[in-house]
């Protein structure tokens, strides 16, 4: 991606002629790069396009858009009430009016062919008096709420991991006793197999876990949480575990951000009588801006690829709370044995990514010259 | 690398690891006959797939089998990967119910076992296709009610038999009675901390009972009404409440799934009679075995279980087979059964069970298997019916709009059983 960015910015046109030897030194990278990242992104691409099957891989056909319209396919409907013989809206007994189920709209023989198929995701404008609701239905509600989760995730996680991981930074930079025992500390999560993580965290989330005990010791009268069987606390759990493993790599990179910052500039501003806080702001943070771009892209990579936590914790669950764009794409394509349909949602996925480099890339380029 | 160059460097390797310690002397290299197995996580069952292997590696010097053993979490998904990218192993296993699927897809190869060898197997246990035999079991597997007779005493329940079931009244009682005595954590031990293969076979009969099915059987052509009907949405509205009523735990860990039962945590738990020999261990001539009960239409267990198949790209099928021939001798299938608690497939292996046969602990579960079996849908389109179920259980469980809830999962069946052209036979 960082490529892409290079060739597009209007620099002058890249010459073969004059740069043989770099050329020829990228050439492996070049080739590896073709077959392990630019072919599978182009036969997803195709594969997008077809109907094939898991089990049928054999003679796909070409299905045109039908896999995307599928996906992002959304229509919004305004239902009306049921009414009475005499024509006036049917209400229960608490005075609300009584819709039809939104099923007979989306069965398989509607009359609307357009909802067929198609399932609510959001209701809202509910009129009382003329009997009429506003539904939004989507096609693949699975879809819509694999994408929110996963920005959500991303959201959250690239400021927080980023942050925390240069606060552990800073602490593991002074010139401490044992700073080195502190440094391998916060690193040890990074060389455990997220499974393995996975696994752990698994046994202090639980409803009888470490964590709920250790919550019970200090508040009596607390009710224990089954962190990732509840809707609302699914997702913080996996990002809180996720943060847990991933950030002493993010320390290591910063820290080798902050011993890149000569040591006479600190000596200046402390001769100027500037205070930490300015040394911080005014030399440190400046001398991080390189450090700064690769971090960010690094984490937003990772994190909007959030897929083994998932696979192995929740398979998605609690009611799809957990679900990511990379697990919904492993589920259909392995579970549900779509491969057709799962590689139009890595190619979604794709797009996605690309985007949000490029646009991370336009906005801290400033930062990286 | 490709799998002939695989092979070819193994037989390589093999060769060399021959010549050498053997000083010179030349000695043909046996066939590498790879097998993949689901049993990874359990211990016992993998210790006697291995002595076959073990056993019949010694017996003759043509073929040497080589057990791979996977997690049974991802064991299909292994199968299906390597199936996409022809990199089958030689001889698979199988959950029963995808055979159909398996040999839909041009995975499997027929067995060539003389027939004196498997007529004495029960049917279940024989994945037969078109008049050809693909699979076969040595050993077959059945569900039941696991309690004691002093729980039921104790609560004043009435014992149930398969002519006289639990109707779903006495059964909801029951467990409301269970939760209420305030000796239990539970009333009911699910195992719904499995994933996978467990919801739709331990699971899938309660939707059954009521009347609901994971696909219209009348040509297996649509879901619509048989998983999203009144009879499937009052499944979906009683298995709700026993998670949203406390009667059985949302979200069962592995330590109350494994000794919840045991360690008298939990009044009943519906589980496989693999687990039967730890129960008695436990509670010896007070347990109690119920049948299912009847929830609407009739009682319902799920039948069917692992089953020894070989693939089509196997290069040495015939080895293959005589691996298999020399497995099912009744030797390795009494202790398949024994070691594991299962039922054993034939009348030699029956002789020698400690546990199945008139008067023995767990012949009620031989009654079960004999008469309340509902096969899971014999169709190409099972394993995804099996994870839309296990999806749909799952959030309905979580707390999911019932209604909603089977709609979707029935309109996700609809589309692949389309997008397959409803599994009409290739040409």
């Amino acid at each position: 991606m960082i490529a892409l960015t290079e060739i597009s910015k209007k620099r002058k046109k890249i010459n073969f002629k004059d740069n043989k030897i770099g050329w020829l030194f990228a050439l492996p990278a070049v080739i590896l790069l073709l077959f392990f990242t630019v072919l599978p992104i182009a036969l997803s691409l195709t594969l997008g396009f077809t109907n094939a099957q898991l089990l049928e891989t054999s003679n796909p056909k070409f299905v045109g858009t039908q896999n995307f319209k599928s996906l992002l396919g959304m229509s919004e409907f305004t239902l009306h009430a049921s009414r009475n013989a005499d024509g006036s809206v049917a209400k229960d007994e608490h005075g609300k009016p009584v819709f039809p189920q939104v099923r007979s709209l989306t069965r398989p023989d509607s009359p609307y062919v357009h909802l067929r198929g198609m399932q609510e995701i959001y209701r809202f404008g509910e009129n009382d008096k003329s009997g009429t609701v506003h539904v939004i239905l989507a096609r693949d509600p699975t879809f819509w709420r694999s994408m929110t989760n996963t920005l959500f995730f991303a959201l959250v996680v690239v400021p927080l991991q980023g942050g925390l991981g240069l606060l552990l930074a800073l602490l593991v930079h002074q010139k401490l006793k044992g700073r080195n025992i502190f440094r391998t500390i916060y690193f040890i999560p990074t060389l455990t197999s997220m499974v393995v993580v996975s696994l752990l965290w698994q046994f202090l989330l639980q409803q009888n876990g470490m964590i709920n005990r250790a919550i019970h010791l200090v508040i009596p009268g607390y009710i224990n949480i089954d962190w990732l069987g509840n809707t609302h606390t699914s997702m913080y759990a996996i990002i809180g575990l996720s943060i847990w493993q991933a950030v002493g790599y993010h320390m290591i990179i910063w820290l080798g951000g902050l011993q890149t910052i000569p040591e006479e500039l600190y000596e200046a501003a402390r001769t100027d009588g500037a205070n930490k806080w300015q040394e911080f702001r005014y030399v440190t943070w400046p001398g991080l801006r390189h450090t700064l771009v690769f971090v960010l892209i690094t984490i937003t990579i990772a994190a909007l690829g959030l897929f083994t936590q998932i696979n192995v914790l929740t398979q998605g669950g609690p009611l799809n709370s957990t679900s990511t764009l990379v697990y919904q794409t492993f589920s259909r394509g392995y579970q549900e044995q779509q491969i057709g349909a799962a590689s139009s949602i890595s190619f979604i996925f794709f797009i996605l990514v690309l985007i949000i480099s490029l646009l991370q890339r336009i906005l801290t380029r400033k930062a990286d010259q | 690398m490709n799998p002939k160059r695989r092979l070819s460097l193994a037989v390589v390797f093999a060769t060399v690891g021959l010549i050498v310690p053997a000083a010179g002397v030349a000695q043909a290299a046996p066939a590498a006959i790879t097998m993949w197995t689901h049993n990874g996580g359990n211990a016992a069952e993998l210790a006697d797939v291995n002595l076959t292997v073990k056993d019949f590696n010694a017996s003759q010097s043509k073929y040497k089998v080589i057990v791979k053993a996977f997690p049974q979490a991802s064991y299909n998904d292994a199968v299906a990967a390597a199936a996409a990218s022809n990199n089958l192993p030689c001889i698979v296993d199988s959950d029963a119910p995808n055979i159909p699927a398996w040999v839909y897809a041009g995975y499997l190869s027929p067995l060539t076992l003389p027939a004196s060898l498997t007529k004495p197997f029960v049917p279940a246990v024989k994945g037969i296709i078109n008049g050809k035999l693909y699979s076969i079991g040595t050993y077959n597997a059945a569900v039941g009610l696991f309690t004691t007779k002093t729980i039921l005493a104790e609560l004043g329940l009435r014992t149930p038999t398969i002519a006289n079931p639990w109707t779903l009244a006495e059964f909801n009682d029951a467990m409301s009675k269970a939760k209420a005595s305030g000796k239990f954590d539970y009333a009911l031990e699910l195992g719904n901390n499995n994933t996978g293969e467990w919801w739709p076979y331990f699971y899938s009969p309660f939707l059954q009972s009521f009347g609901g099915d994971l696909i219209n059987r009348a040509g297996y052509k649509t879901a619509e009404g048989s998983l999203n009907g009144k009879a499937a949405v009052a499944w979906g509205n009683w298995w709700q409440g026993l998670f949203a009523n406390g009667l059985s735990p949302k979200n069962e860990t592995a330590d109350q799934h494994n000794n919840g039962f045991v360690t008298g945590k939990f009044a009943f738990a519906w589980d496989g009679a693999w687990d039967g020999p730890n129960f008695l261990k436990k509670y010896g001539t007070d347990l109690a075995i119920l049948p299912p009960p009847n929830l609407g239409t009739h009682p319902v267990i799920g039948g069917g279980s692992w089953e020894w198949a070989i693939t089509r790209t196997c290069s040495s099928s015939a080895g293959a087979n005589a691996w298999l021939a020399y497995a099912i001798q009744t030797k390795y299938l009494i202790k398949f059964a024994n070691d594991l608690g299962n039922m054993p497939v034939t009348p030699a292996a029956a002789a020698a069970s400690p546990f199945f046969g008139p008067g023995k602990p767990f012949a009620p579960l031989q009654d079960f298997s004999a008469q309340l079996v509902t096969l899971r849908p014999p169709t190409p389109a099972y394993p995804i019916l099996a994870k839309v179920f296990e999806n749909a259980a799952r959030a309905i469980k979580d707390g999911g709009d019932v209604q909603n809830t089977l709609d979707g999962a029935v309109d996700t069946i609809n589309t692949v059983l389309k997008s397959n052209n409803f599994y009409k036979t290739k040409k």
